[in-house]
């Protein structure tokens, strides 16, 4: 009864939210006394695959077929449960990122195993195996205990902590005949250059209060000295102002980072769903009355356009020094 | 072209969440219920605009839960769709619901989901659907275009968008971009109350979760306020106290 972890990749790179899969993975493995094992698919270095060992996971199943290098929901979904199958997998744990979201249920289908969707902790196997999740977008957790025989976690982004030691780890490469994919992709469009908002740890987003886009040249600075990325807030995506893949909230993205710094946000509740997980939570806020004020662990009242470029200023410095 | 959209019973955006019964249930005194934004604002509106521009298209709505859902289909039916499926049956296990919307879904050329619930966000009927149907699953659809019965869409993914072609049926999820939310009028509520809600019994498949209980966020402690003059005591706060910098 092993552990097996789908570690997903994008040309040939491994993606933070699957380390964190694979780390998680390994302490469940642990928890339960038995063996990590990984599923690879599509072209990645043998090297790269053996070094994820360091991450924790004992062995690799690498299915190197050339048509997995695009994410197929139904391929990907039939591979990883027939692995698991295959090698007694007792849990599969899958990162609960785009990816994820799309092929987690399949799995879960294909095994007619259990699935909670959006863990942030490690399974409670005192009574059951009781797993932790969000629920509410945020704004509560829900216990869930998976009763089927074999179990699936999808793991939220920025939820466990990535740990590295001495290893490497057994690979197991492996050609499988697969069908046709139903889904044809006809155009990819990836951003390059930017921190994933779901990945980041720190996020800089900006709401109403900087009245327009032609004013986040502030927020942005900021932002590139932090290494961080930019999100907003519901109007702002609405007007335009900014892309909607960074509209932040209950019905936008759900993130947890290191710290958020939420610059003319009100801290409406739908907004505070989305980033309430976040570990640090800094507001700047011209109205000593705005909610977000009661959620924050710092806050300056003060006027964005001149508390920004001072913040970025001072980092500069602590940069430096 | 057969176009079924789920729909779900969520609490209004504002509701204060709370738990009873020793945290295992959901607090629903007081709570407004509305139609999952996703479901409402993206599938169904867009399942809409498919038949203003082929009236031949028949949508149906399903949804899975007891009679307290009625209200709400009913709201939905008001923006549109020719009638209303529920499943009669209360659970929160995303295999059970996702079976009996598979065992209907399977006469229809297209099932339209939301991104995720607002309450539970599993973000996985739409896959358990398509695995149960032996079906094709766009996630995350952003833009949906019929081009005779080949579905054109783009869909979110790690990093960016891609545009995927795919015959039907197919499942989809849709969130913003799909569509633009619409306010339901006078002649459609009118026209809802009429409109067939059928009522079916669910087919027997196990569960394989159960929520256990519910927990609350700890209490955050309070913000500490720094003064606007002095900028470099907040990036000292974060560095040495919060060690976020
Ligand atoms: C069903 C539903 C779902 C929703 N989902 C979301 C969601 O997912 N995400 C989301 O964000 N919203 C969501 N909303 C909207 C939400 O209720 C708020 O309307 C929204 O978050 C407000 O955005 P804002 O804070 O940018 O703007 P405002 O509320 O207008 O706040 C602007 C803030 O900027 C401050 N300000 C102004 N000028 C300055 C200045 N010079 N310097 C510093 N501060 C300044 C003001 O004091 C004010 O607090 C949803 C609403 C509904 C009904």
């Amino acid at each position: 009864m092993s552990v097996l972890i789908f570690i997903d990749q994008s040309e040939g790179q491994i993606k933070k939210s699957s380390l964190e899969a694979i780390t998680y993975g390994a302490a469940v493995a642990k928890q339960l006394n038995t063996t990590a094992e990984g599923i690879v698919l599509g072209t990645v270095a043998d090297d790269n695959v053996a070094a994820l060992g360091k991450y924790g996971v004992q062995k690799i199943h690498h299915i190197t077929n050339e048509v997995l290098n695009h994410v197929d929901a139904q391929l990907y979904a039939k591979l990883i449960a027939d692995t698991a199958t295959a090698n007694g997998a007792g849990v599969v744990i899958i990162s609960h990122n785009q990816t994820g979201k799309a092929i987690a249920g399949r799995v879960s289908a294909r095994l007619k195993a259990g699935l909670v969707a959006g863990a942030i902790a490690l399974p409670d196997t005192t009574n059951g195996f009781v797993v932790k999740k969000s629920v509410f977008s945020g704004k509560a957790f829900a216990n869930v205990n998976i009763t089927s025989a074999i179990k699936i976690i999808s793991l939220n982004p920025n939820s466990f902590h990535v740990t590295q030691a001495e290893g490497t780890a057994e690979v197991i490469t492996v050609t499988a005949s697969i069908a046709e994919p139903k889904v044809k992709v006809t155009a990819v469009n990836k951003v390059s250059g930017e921190v994933p908002l779901t990945e980041a740890e720190i996020v800089v987003s900006g709401g109403r209060g900087l009245k327009g886009p032609e004013h986040w040249g502030i927020l942005e600075d900021l932002a590139k000295t932090l290494h961080a990325a930019t999100a907003c807030s519901r109007p702002v995506a609405d007007a335009h102002w900014r892309p909607h893949h960074e509209h932040v909230g209950q019905t936008g993205v759900q993130i947890a980072p290191n710290l958020y710094i939420a610059i003319g946000i009100s801290g409406a509740i739908q907004h505070l769903a989305g980033v309430n997980r976040s570990k640090v939570m800094v507001v700047i806020n011209k109205d000593p009355e705005a909610p977000f004020f009661k959620a924050a662990d710092y806050g300056i009242v003060g006027d964005a356009f001149e508390v920004v470029p001072k913040l970025t200023e001072e980092i500069k410095k602590l940069k430096s020094a | 072209m057969k176009i079924l959209v789920c729909i779900s019973k969520t609490p209004d955006t504002t509701s204060k969440i709370a738990f009873k019964d020793g945290n295992t249930k959901f607090e629903e005194a007081g709570v407004q219920w509305i139609i999952n934004p996703y479901d409402e604002w993206y599938s169904l509106v867009r399942a809409i605009e498919l038949k203003e521009k082929d009236a031949a298209t028949v949508i149906h709505l399903i949804t899975v839960g007891g009679a307290d859902c009625d209200p709400v289909i009913r709201k939905a039916l008001a923006l549109g769709g020719d009638e209303a499926i529920r499943v009669n049956a209360d659970s929160s296990d995303s295999f059970y619901i996702a079976s009996q919307i598979a065992a209907i879904a399977k006469e229809y050329d297209l099932v339209f989901t939301g991104k995720e619930t607002i309450d539970y966000n599993g973000s996985s009927i739409g896959a358990i659907v398509a695995e149960l149907m032996d079906a094709p699953y766009i996630s995350l659809a952003t833009k949906f275009e019929l081009n005779g019965t080949t579905a054109v869409v783009n869909r979110e993914i790690e990093g960016g968008e891609e545009v995927n072609e795919v015959a039907l049926p197919a499942v989809v999820s849709c969130q913003k971009g799909v569509a633009e939310q619409r306010i339901p009028n006078m002649r459609g509520i009118m026209a809802a109350r009429t409109k067939p809600l059928k009522v079916v019994e669910p087919v027997t498949v196990e569960t394989l979760t159960s929520i256990v209980n519910f927990e609350l966020p700890p209490a955050k402690a309070g913000v500490k306020l720094v003064p606007a003059d002095n900028v470099a005591e907040l990036v000292r706060l974060l560095h040495e106290e919060a060690k976020a910098i």
